[in-house]
């Protein structure tokens, strides 16, 4: 089992024929992903090629979905039109859209937010590196890879990842594939201050996957998700887990690069979140290159295993 | 982005956001013709600079005080002299302080009450916040930790937007009656609709004011835009004062590299956001202290590295770099060459350790092995920041 997405979902790519979403639509092809259609306004009727995959594209999503059951929508589409791209995929009530755009006006991000209540689409992102449930083949093959996170370091197993930010995902998947633990799914949230799916949300669907044995969860500074995620650990989360927190030397005010990353008071810092982390029993990473063993950590002190 | 206090009130008076009568002035030459435009009698000289804390700060020359109420124009222009080309310190300017190349002259407004305004986006409901207070023109962090119940909050709807209901509620709330009612009931719906149209990420009033007259003022005014938006407002963007921004952080951006300057000695050079926060912090947690965050984003090309090391090698106060890249889809070695060209371009001196990680990383740890360059491999994070703190400190 995994959460949100697994090896059999097929999935279509806004933006295919753009170089981004071209480069990173080949990348999934090649880990063996699902994907199923492209969509390209004005390029219907036309196919993306490589190798021995021709994939079909079409004019919009409900197209798309109509015509190859995809469920799941991987977003490419240039920060001004992305919002639009979102939309879409919530009036063709997809499953998931996962939105890999960086730098989507807030504006247009809270307006989207508000038109998707109610709806069946859920929305991962933006601006994240996506979604990766590993496949059982060499070097986690045949599994589900959305986005433009490196396939090849992830591992088949039982420890779900959530994070705001994507080389430091890839970080805490490496260290837990070399020590040999795999991953149920790995979830890039995103860095942006309005995004689809919090931490909460994806540890809940963790807490309730019966696969995922334990759980780490990645975030910074700026917000409040880490902490109300954190709480929601406290009182209901069975299964162990670590936590890391970036920005500890972030200096107030400044935005370190994700829009989201800025420490606006005092509830906000890396130091705050790690204390509440520390009172929910969360097992906190001292450093980056810590998380795997934090986790390690944590399982023992339960008793639990990761592998 | 943020703006100077003028641009802001201009832009405020677009909207219609009553601001008192003011006007800029840029050279002693300007004072004269700037004074000219407002009427005589009490007069405020206020310096531009984009840090708070202006009126308590002090200057260079030792003229303390960046905001002054003068009694006459006179006075104004005399302070304005002390003020203009000269370097203001404030609690949020750090000891070097910002230099003062606008000063602005407006009225001196009889003030019956102060308040607060501020228009933002809550993160949580993920939905524009206004947030108001009957205690302005004081620090608002210290009300809401002092007095929570006097923070008034009103969620917008973005589907529907600032309802008359709302803003009637939040008025009574903040106790005004009669026609101070009325215009600062005109005066939140305009705001609200200048943070919205210019997608703004915050506009803040402190102090809001009243007047014996019955007038509701922007006494202040503290604006600042979403980066992402800049692309539909031009208009906006040409407010941009490059004077107010660290040069090394100007010369980063045109090579798209997020570089944000600290006052530590190792700079780092790290691909992602992300891992380019925890890698300062790292840094810190080992006993050194960073001299930058600086992100080079998914593919730290060669180009991206050579212009990087220029920049932090801009620093005088950096002894050590460390870069650290995980190259998940980025082939290492390409990386690593990158590395070594950026290197003997820019004939770096310094202590070097380079953590690489990923795709085809083998190939990349010998083309730095094998490059004659005194640099150090670092195995992980740990133990390249480690080796970096030991060389700076040695």
């Amino acid at each position: 089992m995994s959460i949100l997405v697994s090896p059999d979902t097929k999935i279509l790519i806004q933006g295919i024929t753009g170089e981004f979403g071209a480069r990173h639509t080949k990348l999934s092809l090649d880990y063996g992903t699902k994907v199923v259609a492209g969509v390209t306004p004005g390029k219907g009727g036309q196919f993306f090629e490589h190798g021995s995959h021709k994939v079909p594209i079409f004019n919009s999503v409900s197209d798309a979905a109509r015509a190859t059951g995809a469920t799941v929508s991987a977003i490419f589409v240039p920060p001004p039109f992305a919002a639009d791209a979102i939309l879409e995929c919530v009036d063709a009530d997809l499953n998931l859209a996962v939105a890999i755009t960086e730098g989507i006006p807030i504006r247009d991000m809270v307006r989207v937010k508000r038109a998707m209540t109610g709806r069946q689409t859920r929305l991962v992102g933006p601006n994240c590196p996506g979604i990766v449930t590993p496949g059982k083949g060499p070097q986690s093959s045949g599994g589900c890879r959305i986005g433009i996170a490196p396939g090849y370091i992830h591992k088949s197993g039982h420890v779900g990842v959530v994070s705001r930010s994507g080389t430091l995902t890839y970080e805490a998947v490496y260290q837990l594939t070399v020590k040999n633990i795999g991953q149920t799914t790995c979830v890039g949230i995103g860095g942006d201050p309005v995004n689809g799916t919090s931490h909460l949300d994806v540890i809940k669907m963790f807490n309730d996957d019966p696969e995922t044995h334990g759980i780490i969860m990645i975030g910074e500074i700026g917000g409040n998700a880490e902490v109300e995620a954190a709480r929601w650990v406290k009182a209901n989360c069975k299964k162990p887990v670590a936590g890391f927190i970036a920005g500890a030397t972030a200096p107030v005010g400044r935005r370190m690069g994700h829009a989201g990353a800025i420490v606006g008071g005092t509830e906000d810092t890396a130091a705050a979140k790690i204390a509440v982390f520390k009172e929910c029993g969360i097992e906190v990473a001292v450093t980056p290159s810590d998380m795997a063993d934090a986790l390690l950590r944590a399982a023992k002190a339960r008793s639990v295993t990761l592998s | 982005m943020n703006i100077h206090e003028y641009q802001a009130k201009a832009l405020f008076e677009k909207y219609g956001v009553p601001v008192p009568k003011g006007a800029p002035a840029k050279t002693p030459e300007d004072f004269i013709t700037a004074l000219a435009q407002l009427p005589d009698g009490p007069t405020m000289v206020k310096s531009q600079i984009h840090a708070g804390g202006r009126g308590k700060g002090t200057f260079t020359n030792g003229f303390k005080g960046g905001v002054k109420f003068c009694k006459t124009k006179h006075e104004a222009r005399e302070f304005a002299e002390k003020m203009l080309g000269n370097t203001l310190v404030t609690l949020q300017t750090g000891p070097a302080g910002r230099k003062v190349q606008t000063v602005y002259f407006t009225v001196a407004s009889e003030i019956k009450k102060e308040y607060y305004l501020a228009i933002l986006l809550d993160r949580t409901t993920s939905r524009p916040v206004i947030v108001a207070s009957t205690e302005g023109g004081v620090e608002i962090e210290k009300v809401a930790h002092d007095t929570p119940e006097k923070i008034h909050k009103v969620f917008v709807d973005p589907a529907v937007g600032l309802a008359d209901f709302q803003v009637r509620e939040l008025i009574f709330k903040l106790g005004f009656t009669g026609a101070e009612a009325k215009n600062a009931g005109k005066l939140i719906r305009n705001l609200y609709q200048c943070y919205w149209e210019t997608d703004a990420a915050m506009v803040e009033v402190n102090p809001l004011i009243t007047t014996p007259a019955g007038e509701v003022l922007a006494l202040d005014a503290k604006v600042s835009f979403d980066d992402n938006a800049l692309f539909r407002h031009p208009e906006i963007v040409s407010l941009r004062d490059l004077n107010e921004e660290d040069p090394k952080e100007i010369e980063a951006s045109k090579h798209a590299l997020n570089y944000i300057a600290l006052d530590g000695n190792i700079a780092c050079l790290v691909n992602g956001a992300g891992l380019a926060m925890s890698t300062m912090d790292i840094i810190k947690h080992f006993g050194g202290t960073p001299a930058n965050f600086l992100d080079v984003g998914g593919g730290a090309s060669r180009e991206q590295v050579v212009a990087a090391f220029k920049i932090i090698l801009g620093d005088a106060n950096v002894k050590g770099i460390l870069v650290n890249i995980f190259g998940g889809i980025m082939d290492c070695n390409v990386i690593a060459q990158g590395i070594v060209d950026a290197v003997k371009e820019v004939g770096l001196k310094l202590p070097l350790v380079v953590r690489l990680e990923g795709n085809n990383v083998i190939a990349g740890k010998d083309t730095l092995a094998n490059s004659g360059l005194k640099l150090v491999s670092g195995d992980s994070m740990a133990d390249a920041a480690q080796k970096i703190v030991k060389l700076v400190a040695a």
